[in-house]
């Protein structure tokens, strides 16, 4: 598995991390051994082994669909500086 | 006194519950000074909730004698929500963030008269198993008998809290791969982390969905069993609870264990441990036989040697992905709006995030990535089958299984300075198996070694929690 500078910097922009010179040159090589370290995975047989995304079997849990109490719209904004005219001001987008 | 005990004392006013708060949150104060044990002390919300319990036993309100926790301060985890209490998981890109609802857990023990103290300290979002991965501008929780070394973690701060307070206190704490029971084992208390889903999640700031569990921290097996008789339950706002029939975990206590059947992990004993930790939790093991316990090797290959590989890249592949929602704009920390959205939030999460959060972001990222899915992954969520399958039939033979809770006596920061990630991660060995498989386990002290505090795990089949409550009980002195 070979980690480069080039792959972190990339996994980073995907994960919306920017990076500094000096955490790169500290990341790459703990990465590095870390991913070889889990690679030994590959060691097991799985062949006809289902993945497990619970670990207890998990049920579809609906609830009816009756309408309930949410949050009040100043409530849901009280917690931020950016909002305008009742809404969420973002970054711009174009 | 226990918890129990000094409910009724205050029930029948012969403490009065204001001047007992204020004296806590002074003793709090002064112990955070040298340890830093807590976030946010919440001294107003605990005065105020000491407030209505006085009224209400001066008005000879009726509820009041039900109410299990009757008075007793209850800490929280940082990553746990209380109405209106800055809660940051131990992150600073949640500072300032004061929750506008109460986790379930949190409304449950305020329903029974518990007294919220405050905000324990703890790894950024849980990422670490020795409380030093706190967040940019957090204090490291120390450990309680000896500043210079560990308290474990995740849950850090709840487990030194819990062995510093000389007042009737529980703790809420919460474990992803291990974060109850290796602060349980470093601060000598007991910890308890149950099955998967028996403990609702809802309010919980999560770190890995399919892991994360919320359980209770304490200084006696009573105490610990009190918190979780009253957190446990089905919770409609949590898709994930479990709706199975809830114990009376109290009940199980001090009737002995006599005819269970015990499974001691030959591969937890092989290599790695510190030969103090490993007599330790031998002399534990002699006290289950002469408490009548019948107890027998097995051979437990998968969650020791690949355990640590799956939970890293399941908890990171999850963690990658719950860290995408904090991007400073709808709730803590923000900066200024300038740059389109993505350099917007990458200009916040980079200065917020601390260092382990980035490289768990960049793992997950990666083992979620098209091209390595499924040779991490996917492969990850595969072995997992195996590990639980493997542990499902060692619960076929055995009540309960047992293992020293971390191999090492509590490092010094010194040391754990000089660790690369991956040696980090690999204290957690032998508690991944039971995070990975939702198993409940719990962390009992069994005595101390060069000042330090040695714990043993107790292990059980998913629902088990009062077995290992009732094996637990016949440690130590039950107050």
């Amino acid at each position: 598995m070979d980690i480069s500078t080039k792959t972190i910097e990339h996994v980073a922009e995907i994960a919306r991390l920017r990076l500094t010179e000096k955490e790169k040159e500290k990341f790459v090589p703990q990465l590095k051994e870390a991913l070889e370290f889990f690679s030994k995975l590959s060691e097991v047989n799985t062949d006809n082994v289902k993945p497990s995304f619970h670990p207890v079997e998990i049920k579809n849990a609906m609830r009816d669909d009756i309408e309930g109490k949410c949050l009040a719209q100043d409530e849901a904004l009280s917690l931020t500086e950016h909002k305008k005219d009742g809404y969420f001001k973002g970054p711009r987008v174009i | 006194m226990n918890a129990a005990e000094f409910s009724k004392k205050v029930r029948s006013s012969e403490i009065d519950i204001v001047e007992h708060i204020h004296k806590v949150i002074e003793k709090c104060r002064k112990i955070n000074n040298d340890f830093n044990y807590f976030n946010t002390i919440s001294d107003e919300l605990a005065i105020k909730q000491a407030h209505e319990i006085r009224n209400q036993i001066k008005n000879k309100d009726n509820n009041i004698q039900s109410k299990k926790l009757l008075g007793i301060a209850v800490s929280v985890k940082d990553s746990i929500c209380v109405q209106g209490v800055e809660s940051t998981a131990g992150s600073r890109i949640l500072k300032g963030y004061r929750p506008l609802f109460d986790a379930s857990v949190v409304r449950k023990v305020r329903e029974q008269g518990g007294i919220i103290i405050g905000k324990t300290s703890q790894d950024e979002f849980g990422f670490g198993g020795f409380s030093v991965n706190v967040g940019v501008g957090f204090k490291t929780p120390k450990n309680p008998f000896d500043p210079e070394r560990s308290c474990g973690g995740s849950s850090g701060g709840a487990g030194g809290i819990v062995q510093k307070a000389d007042f009737p206190h529980i703790a809420l704490g919460e474990s992803t791969g291990g974060s109850i029971a290796a602060p349980a084992s470093f601060c000598g208390v007991f910890g308890l982390c149950p099955t998967y889903g028996r403990v609702s999640r809802y309010g919980l700031i999560d770190f890995g969905n399919s892991l994360d569990k919320i359980g209770s921290m304490g200084k006696t097996v009573d105490d610990t069993a009190l918190l979780l008789d009253v957190i446990a339950g089905h919770d409609a706002l949590d898709s994930t609870s479990l709706n199975a029939p809830k114990e009376d975990y109290g009940s199980r206590l001090g009737k002995g264990a006599g005819r269970m059947k015990i499974g001691i992990i030959k591969e937890a004993f092989e290599e790695g441990n510190d030969p103090e930790v490993e007599s330790k939790v031998n002399e534990g093991i002699e006290k289950l036989k002469e408490n009548g316990m019948e107890c027998e090797e097995i051979s437990l290959k998968l969650p020791i040697r690949y355990g640590l590989s799956v939970y890293y890249m399941i908890a990171t592949s999850e963690a990658s992905t719950n860290l995408a929602k904090y991007c400073g704009m709808r709730y803590g920390a923000a900066e200024k709006l300038e740059g389109n959205f993505n350099e917007y939030f990458s200009k916040v999460r980079s200065h917020n995030l601390g260092d382990e959060a980035k490289r768990r972001i960049i793992i997950g990222t990666f083992a979620r990535m098209s091209g390595f899915r499924d040779a991490y992954y996917i492969k990850a969520a595969k072995v997992r089958t195996l590990i639980i399958q493997e542990y499902r039939k060692a619960f076929k033979k055995f009540d309960a299984l047992v293992s020293p809770s971390v191999p090492i006596l509590p490092p010094k920061f010194s040391d754990i300075e000089k660790l690369t990630p991956l040696q980090n991660y690999m204290a957690d060995i032998l508690l991944v198996g039971p995070n990975i498989a939702g198993l409940p386990h719990l962390n009992v002290p069994v005595g101390f070694e060069k000042g330090l505090p040695v714990g043993m795990l107790l292990t059980g089949d998913h629902l088990q929690e009062g077995k290992l409550l009732q094996i637990g009980s016949i440690f130590g002195e039950r107050k």
